[in-house]
């Protein structure tokens, strides 16, 4: 069920990647988003993919998950292809002075975010994930932005979905031995349908989240200040290297960009 | 020597704007808790059991009465964290409890409220990983395991604080018999090696038959207290508080009541079977 998905889940196989400087990792990530879109010939799309295969592959997590999470999306890729059949291939949908925004790219760009957003989650742990968020937050500190707040709302939220998910196959299996029909009628059926199954699941999420507070008061949980962390994170020379590649990469991408006329 | 005194404790839930009349939670409870016993708390659903163990680590305080821990009243605000330290209370939902999506992060929570310098957690954090047996799933999502494994990663989670006194209120409620018989385990193995001082509230009685002493409570006030022997050997004053005895101490109440003689009212299947079998002869 929804609980077979790879995507988003952690495998602590303690790779190059891993010891990656989580910050890095997420501006990388962020880079990486931006420059897929920027890519209009083999040449650049080239120098992503072969630093997304080289990413993937210093992970040493198996291929095997890196295909199951593409399979989630493997729907949007086919209905978009037979879109791109009566478009045509290479019109652009939208132009704005150089940047254009084909299918093709679209396609190009679901592909690789969710390679790279696999991989990021893969190997960052949530707490590195959100620790990291909440140090480069810092500065919004300045505009009271509560940081520590919103990344330890975040950790918690990333915590509690298996659970929830568990729970919510819980309450439909309950429902449905009450007699309840989820799966006929039409749309507005269906979401009426889904109200036996939200009502019990928000009560429970509610009082939840009283337990966890209490739990949290019991582990002497006072907001943010003069907490310190288990795992600090520091910057390494391997980060410098990981920093490097992170300009690199749409280094590579705007020369072949350049160099070689555009493929579409 | 003396830990906690809870001294003529009074608790209600109700609102003083409430038009109900007030029902006290805890009813005027007086209890001591000495450092390294192992006391177990009984009583049904509802007799204030939970009520009291939210009163130990100041989660609760008392209406009237009053709660010292380590010569600390709970009632005052500035000891609340030091308290927290030191009386560390373990809930009933094992899924609750765990905040992080590692285990040894989780387990990091603690001390990293506390402050503590990094290379600090992680030897507290592995030594109580090693503590509970869990050692081997730090890495692990915690809603992977078995809830005797998530329960014993909560009580590691208490032990990084490295408190004196474990409060457990029905840590196994929602256990099935291996998770509550690791869980126990883990437990005496705590109070014996380490002289962690634990305070168990349950409503199994073999489970209260394993403590020093144990604690009956009814309607918010404590009905007996004693060795387990004491407290078990009176059959009928729990029988008629609608409590259970542990099946051995029922069987041989039966058995008396049918004129057998037996010495002692046994607690454990071993002692049972050793007096049945004098018994015979």
């Amino acid at each position: 069920m929804v609980r077979d998905v790879a995507f988003g889940q952690y495998f602590p196989t303690d790779s190059v990647i891993h010891r990656l400087d989580p910050r890095a990792k997420i501006l990388m990530f962020i880079a990486y988003i931006v420059v897929i879109f920027c890519t209009f010939n083999y040449a650049s799309l080239g120098v992503i993919a072969g630093f997304t295969v080289l990413f993937l592959a210093l992970s040493r997590i198996s291929p095997k998950f890196y295909f199951k999470s593409l399979k989630v999306i493997i729907f949007i890729v086919i209905f978009t292809s037979l879109l791109n059949l009566f478009y045509g291939t290479g019109e652009p949908i939208f132009q704005w002075g150089i940047f254009k925004l084909t299918w093709n790219g679209i396609h190009r760009a679901i592909f690789v975010t969710v390679l790279a957003s696999s991989c990021l989650t893969f190997t960052t742990s949530p707490t590195e994930l959100t620790d990291a968020m909440e140090r480069l937050m810092k500065p919004l500190k300045v505009i009271h932005f509560p940081v520590h707040e919103v990344s330890m709302m975040m950790s918690l939220a990333l915590r509690f979905i298996p659970t929830l998910l568990e729970e919510t196959d819980k309450i439909m299996a309950a429902q449905k031995a009450r007699g309840a029909n989820m799966d006929s009628g039409n749309l507005i059926q269906r979401v009426k349908s889904l109200i036996p199954i939200l009502i019990p699941l928000f009560v429970s999420a509610f009082r939840r989240a009283y337990d966890i507070a209490t739990a949290m008061e019991c582990r002497c949980y006072r907001g943010g200040a003069g907490r310190t962390r288990m795992k600090s994170i520091h910057m390494s020379t391997r980060d410098g290297i990981a920093v490097a590649v992170l300009v690199l990469v749409p280094a590579g991408v705007i020369i072949c960009n350049i160099l070689i006329p555009a493929m579409v | 020597m003396k830990f906690i005194s809870i001294e003529n404790v009074c608790f209600s839930y109700a609102e003083e704007t409430d038009p109900q009349p007030h029902v006290n939670a805890v009813d005027g409870v007086t209890l001591t808790v000495d450092k390294g016993e192992f006391v177990a708390v009984i009583g049904h659903n509802g007799c204030g059991k939970s009520t009291l163990a939210k009163h130990l680590n100041a989660m609760l305080l008392p209406d009237s009465g009053r709660v010292i821990v380590d010569g600390d009243d709970t009632a005052d605000e500035e000891k609340t964290w030091d308290i927290r330290e030191k009386v560390g209370l373990v809930l009933q939902n094992p899924d609750n409890q765990l905040v992080a999506g590692i285990v040894e992060e989780d387990v990091a929570f603690g001390p990293e409220n506390l402050g503590v310098e990094p290379d600090e957690i992680r030897r507290r954090v592995d030594e109580a990983l090693k503590a509970v047996d869990m050692y081997e799933y730090r890495g692990h999502a915690p809603h992977k395991l078995s809830g005797g494994q998530k329960q014993r990663v909560a009580i590691a989670g208490i032990l990084a604080i490295q408190p004196q006194c474990i409060v457990l209120d029905e840590p196994t409620a929602m256990l099935d018999p291996n998770g509550r018989d690791e869980v126990m385990r883990t437990l005496q193995k705590l109070n014996r090696e380490q002289g962690i001082t634990v305070v168990l509230i349950t409503h199994y009685m073999d489970e209260a038959v394993k403590a020093d002493r144990v604690v009956v409570m009814d309607n918010g006030k404590v009905l007996t207290q004693g060795t387990p022997q004491e407290v078990f050997r009176q059959v009928e004053l729990l029988k008629k508080h609608r409590l259970d005895v542990p099946q051995t101490a029922e069987l041989a109440y039966r058995l008396r009541g049918c004129g057998v003689d037996l010495p002692d009212i046994p607690l454990t299947e071993d002692e049972c079977i050793k007096m049945l079998e004098e018994a015979m002869k």
